[in-house]
């Protein structure tokens, strides 16, 4: 197949630079409230660090969505997967004298990578399992999509209390990833979360790099866009959303690892609860886009910090209220997809 | 007369409308027949739910669109008239119906708020929209305890009438007791006969063939003239505020909420599950699912601790047959009946009577 229409005829579209200064705007206003440049900064880093997060677990959510209009409510199963895998990995390496005991950052660097693996391995099975069981018969039936995937969210965190106990354990960071770095101006930040957003930048890098730069990529692209029309040149559009499934789960499962060593306690429930933030997060992107997801999760990731040192019991709300306001401004999302 | 009490909706299946009859006698008659204690607690929670599902359903059955909220305005109506009791001490009936009525204000603000920002756009963000409040709002509610009593709830006492202490009669009149128990009882059973007739005259109302149609094929509603935002919207605040009465009749005749009895993920699967079962897009449905769940939640639990002590020490088996586990096999019933059972009981008995008369060739 060639595929070689001039480039030149094809008008690039402009770049959409507002939602960006959405995040600015975010960052500017509550510099004030919080007062200290330091203690803002420190926020500002957390909150990034938590956005980047958020993305990596959402990312295959939209993804998903956009290609087959499959929306899974079952998505917090891979994230709870992904971070009970890494109590295992982590509580059998953490042993005295294992890669996660250890007081050095390579070994430590070495654990994480091991949990983070078997994570986004596992997660990405159970993605394959759920997509055959439980997502293909309901194919183009929303109500009956959003039941089923209910039910096999429910399943899937009892048979997790089945595989983990019902009770919370508690995951904590391997000695060298917990220690702080002092910034010039007093700003703190957590190793982990460097690394978090180092992990999170790097997902980000390399699906713009597989959508944008690679026949796949734009195979995917364009089954978002009309699914029909990329059917009907021929391409296997199910297989291909049966890998973008595995793959979104999988990173759903990278996530969780990586959500639980950020809040150091895994349960059950860890699921349910980041499904309602990343529906926020892809709701605020705009079903289905990449980019407006990874502006979405750092705007509720941002927000989340701030409003949780102002006013914690006002977090609660927070993101919703955010949600609220972009869906006034823009109601299809930050940037729309397609026409569907 | 009867038509019409219930809305020309008649149960169209002899099985069925035999079904209905004979669950409708014996919660009338429950205080006589199941004079004990725990019987009557199931009865009462048969009423309670039937109003719930039949509201629950008005939105997922006849409207098309999926709420994760509903327990959420279960919640403000128990925490009501729990809050307003806990406050007054030595509660009357305008302290019930106080907190009702404030309860009843919240759920309708709620409703509105959430229905108009999240259907405006598209009916799938309700969905996720629903969920995301109903999570903030339950940690809102535990992390309130000064109002709410946090996790450990409140405990209240209730008006005179309906106390448990207090006695109308000396001797049990056929084997009951008439005492303040008696009296919540038939007047939870009054208030969800009420409920239920009128949930029947709103489906079967003008306004519910236009939800219907919506949920058939909302564009073409669309076309035809109906505004499909406003009347989901709508739609969304009955089916709220009949949930809100629901709840506080809930707190009514147990005396103690707390985020588990009313506000918890668990009764929103519940829900769900008793919708599907009973059948979609059936007020009759809710009635005969709710006492059909009841019954087996309350009575197929202890066979689940039998079956789990007797297998304790088979490794998976006994893990997977323990008490705990019961959301396991209410997830898995749930997905088979979606799949497998997606017009529920009401369903496949009017079907099974649709295919008699077209055989005996009798119009139905």
């Amino acid at each position: 197949m060639n595929l070689s229409t001039p480039a030149a005829s094809v008008p690039a579209p402009r770049f959409d630079a507002w939602p960006l200064a959405l995040l600015a705007a975010i960052a500017l206003l509550a510099l004030p409230l919080v007062g200290d440049a330091a203690n803002w900064a420190t926020l500002t880093l957390a909150g990034l660090a938590m956005g980047l997060i958020v993305f990596v677990i959402a990312s295959g959510l939209t993804l998903v969505f956009g290609l087959m209009d499959v929306l899974n409510f079952g998505h917090g199963v891979f994230i709870a997967l992904g971070a009970f895998m890494a109590t295992t990995v982590l509580g059998a390496m953490g042993v005295a004298g294992g890669w996660a005991g250890r007081e050095s950052l390579a070994a430590n660097l070495g654990a994480v990578a091991a949990a983070a693996s078997a994570g986004m391995l596992i997660a990405g099975a159970a993605g394959l399992v759920f997509e055959r069981v439980l997502v293909r018969p309901v194919y183009g039936m929303h109500l009956k999509q959003i039941l089923v995937t209910t039910g096999g969210m429910i399943v899937g965190e009892e048979l997790i209390k089945l595989a983990w106990g019902p009770q919370m354990v508690a995951l904590p960071l391997p000695p060298a990833l917990s220690d702080v770095l002092l910034l010039p101006g007093e700003v703190t930040l957590e190793k982990f979360r460097l690394l978090a957003m180092l992990v999170g930048l790097l997902v980000f890098a390399a699906l713009l790099l597989v959508l944008n730069r690679t026949k796949l990529g734009l195979l995917i692209r364009a089954g978002v866009l009309d699914r029909e029309m990329v059917e009907a040149l021929g391409y296997p559009v199910r297989r291909l959303f049966v890998g973008v499934f595995a793959v979104g789960a999988a990173l759903a499962g990278l996530g969780g690892v990586m959500w639980g060593l950020y809040q150091q306690t895994v349960t059950p429930q860890i699921g349910a609860q980041v499904n309602t933030l990343i529906f926020i997060v892809i709701i605020i992107g705009g079903l289905g886009s990449t980019l407006g997801c990874f502006v979405g999760a750092l705007a509720v990731g941002l927000l989340a910090n701030y409003a949780g040192f102002l006013a914690p019991k006002a977090a609660l709300f927070s993101h919703i209220a955010l949600m609220a306001a972009v869906l006034l401004w823009r109601p299809q999302g930050l940037y729309p997809v397609g026409a569907k | 007369m009867l038509k019409a009490l219930l809305s020309h909706d008649l149960p169209r299946s002899r099985p069925l409308a035999a079904l209905l009859v004979l669950t409708v006698l014996a919660l009338a008659a429950a205080p006589f027949l199941f004079p004990g204690a725990r019987s009557l607690d199931v009865a009462a929670k048969i009423l309670v739910f039937a109003v719930l599902v039949g509201s629950y359903d008005l939105l997922l059955g006849y409207t098309g669109i999926v709420s994760f909220a509903h327990a959420m305005f279960f919640g403000i109506g128990a925490y009501g008239v729990a809050i307003a009791c806990s406050r007054a001490g030595d509660p009357g009936w305008p302290a019930v119906f106080g907190g009702l009525g404030a309860a009843l204000a919240l759920s309708a603000l709620l409703a509105l708020l959430i229905g108009l920002l999240s259907l405006r756009v598209r009916a799938l963000f309700f969905a996720m929209i629903t969920m995301a409040v109903a999570a903030a709002f339950a940690t809102l509610v535990s992390q309130l305890s000064t109002l709410t009593g946090g996790e450990d709830g409140l405990s209240f006492s209730v008006p005179l009438a309906i106390r448990p202490s207090t006695d109308y009669l000396d001797d049990p009149v056929l084997g009951a007791d008439i005492d303040g128990r008696f009296v919540a009882y038939y007047l939870l059973f009054a208030a969800a006969v009420v409920l239920v007739l009128l949930l029947l005259r709103i489906v079967n109302s003008p306004f519910g063939r236009v939800l219907q149609a919506i949920r058939e094929n909302d564009f073409r509603a669309e076309a035809i003239g109906y505004r499909t935002v406003v009347y989901r919207t709508v739609s969304n605040v009955i089916a709220a505020l009949f949930a809100t009465v629901a709840g506080a009749m809930m707190a009514l005749w147990l005396r103690y909420n707390s985020p588990d009895t009313s506000m918890s993920m668990e009764i929103m699967l519940n829900l769900l599950l008793i919708v599907v079962i009973g059948g979609m897009g059936t007020i009759w449905g809710a009635l005969l699912g709710s006492a059909l769940f009841m019954l087996a939640q309350n009575y197929l639990q202890d066979l689940m601790k039998l079956a789990g002590a007797a297998f304790g020490d088979v490794p998976v088996l006994g893990a997977v047959l323990a008490p705990d586990r019961w959301l396991l096999w209410m997830g898995l019933l749930f997905v088979l009946a979606v799949y497998r059972f997606p017009a529920g009981i009401v369903g496949q008995l009017r079907a099974g009577a649709a295919r008699r008369a077209r055989r005996t060739g009798a119009s139905p």
